[in-house]
């Protein structure tokens, strides 16, 4: 009988849940033994044209890294999507759009502009920007759009399971894979695997006490207790919105939990979860004092969706109807 | 949404707490106040209850505006959920800006069970705001499947 297939891809990632699938150790020997690596561009030299060729739901488990951000990452999800059985979207970039997800909150536009003409470190005298097609004497060149949105995986195509974490944990995937390598019955299509049915606060070992702040703190700013909620404390900690399953190392290390492991069980937006969580804990009742210790937290659309802009409902920034006119 | 007029027609879902904001409706109701007829209330037991989740889910199946209605500072039915409401509007509205959507689309208002008027006054004034603002149309999440140029597809 022959070997059942892998493929693992990147797409809009930074190649740290390639990095934390090698981290399972020794247990890489057994899925290399195990399965059939048939694409895996990161590790092995395999082309586009390779996957192309397959039969339809050829490969048997595809682990999909990374979001799409590109028309090359949205065709490989395509093609991926066709040629394997079980399709995983692996890691928080690929279920909830993560760090790459976070210029949802902007335009191409201000993107380009900024990348290649106003950082103080560009120059471009030419002012070139990217185009999909170029001509050249040798020929035409063609390179991938550059979307507007980040889009997680299921955005793009029907995902079968979602492995969270940036990245995910190396024992939540040394039992994954353990699992499917011992044949274990998989759970229904759309389950969350390697991940907890609590949230980070449950796996956190300290004791919180509710208190009401007026003021925030930056990780930098305090040396924060070890053994007292890092919320109680005025550090802006995204466990009670995020899913357990990290085992809470961020908070073990002392540096509060920023939502790696996505929205927690039963909650549909993560971020919008945390402004219920950090309202709760403001202590006034006045509009102008509330405003004046919400100014004290930069950038709270990032802090409280750091790594679910593109999974939230609003999911991207959004043009209202007078701007569009304007445009 | 449109009348035979042409004249936009913004949806607008009411939250209304059950002690005060939704009795004050009534009152206007009852009192045959003329009010815009664009809020669809809901009743809900306290605005402490309304999730900012609840907010969102609303935009995002087709409102244009939202109204969280509830009793005035101190005279919360428990409390100090009107202060927890409060809290949360001024941090979502943050977020409405931040995701390029108007602040002014979220209002709250303190609506006793005695201020009919008030409440006939605050939808319309709420209505006519939205309605200047213009629908909110949310782009959608799901990435259209890409059709090359010249190609039909078939239904």
């Amino acid at each position: 009988m022959s070997k059942p297939k892998l493929a693992l891809y990147w797409a809009a990632s930074c190649g740290g849940c390639e990095i934390a699938v090698l981290d399972v150790e020794e247990k890489i020997l057994d899925v290399a033994a195990f399965f059939d690596i048939v694409f895996w561009p990161c590790a092995t030299d395999f082309k586009y044209k390779d996957v192309e060729a397959m039969p339809d739901k050829s490969i048997d488990l595809c682990l999909f890294n990374g979001a799409v951000r590109t028309s090359e990452n949205e065709s490989l999800a395509r093609l991926l999507r066709e040629k394997s059985k079980v399709l995983v979207a692996f890691g928080s970039c690929a279920t909830d759009g993560c760090i790459p997800g976070l210029a949802n909150l902007t335009t191409k536009d201000a993107i380009f502009n900024w990348v290649y003409r106003e950082s103080p470190s560009t120059v471009n005298t030419d002012g070139t920007i990217p185009v999909t097609q170029f001509t050249v004497p040798e020929g035409e060149l063609e390179i991938p759009e550059f979307y507007e949105s980040v889009h997680t995986l299921a955005q793009v195509v029907p995902v079968d399971y979602f492995v969270p974490g940036c990245p995910p944990q190396a024992h939540q995937i040394a039992a994954v894979l353990t699992a499917v390598m011992q044949g274990a019955e998989l759970p229904p299509l759309g389950s969350i695997l390697g991940a907890g049915d609590k949230t980070c606060c449950e796996e956190c070992g300290r004791s919180r006490q509710e208190k009401r702040l007026k003021k925030f703190y930056r990780p930098w700013e305090i040396e924060p207790k070890p053994d007292e909620c890092l919320l109680d404390q005025g550090i802006i900690c995204l466990g009670p919105a995020t899913r357990s399953g990290c085992g809470a190392l961020c908070v073990k290390a002392n540096m509060p939990c920023r939502g790696c492991y996505g929205p927690a069980p039963n909650v549909a937006d993560q971020g919008v979860k945390m402004v219920s969580a950090l309202a709760s804990v403001i202590d006034s009742h006045e509009p102008a004092e509330i405003n004046r210790i919400l100014d004290q937290v930069p950038d709270l659309a990032g802090t409280l969706f750091r790594f679910s802009v593109p999974h939230s409902i609003l999911h991207r920034r959004q043009t209202e109807p007078a701007q569009a006119g304007a445009r | 949404m449109k009348t035979d007029d042409g004249k936009f027609q913004p949806r607008i879902v009411g939250f209304l707490c059950n002690w005060c904001s939704y009795t004050g409706a009534d009152l206007a109701g009852v009192s045959r106040m003329k009010s815009a007829p664009n809020l669809r209330p809901m009743r809900v037991m306290c605005t402490g209850r309304v999730d900012p989740s609840l907010v969102l889910r609303a935009f995002q199946l087709g409102a244009d505006g939202v109204l969280i209605a509830g009793c005035h500072p101190g005279d919360c039915h428990y409390q100090e959920g009107n202060f927890k409401a409060l809290r949360r509007v001024l941090l979502l509205k943050r977020i409405l800006q931040s995701f390029g959507v108007d602040e002014r689309r979220l209002r709250l208002e303190w609506i006793s069970a005695s201020e009919g008027e008030k409440f006939a006054r605050v939808s319309t004034e709420f209505t006519e705001e939205v309605r200047a603002l213009g629908p909110l149309r949310l782009e959608p999440a799901m990435l259209a499947v890409h059709q090359p140029e010249g190609e039909e597809v078939l239904a």
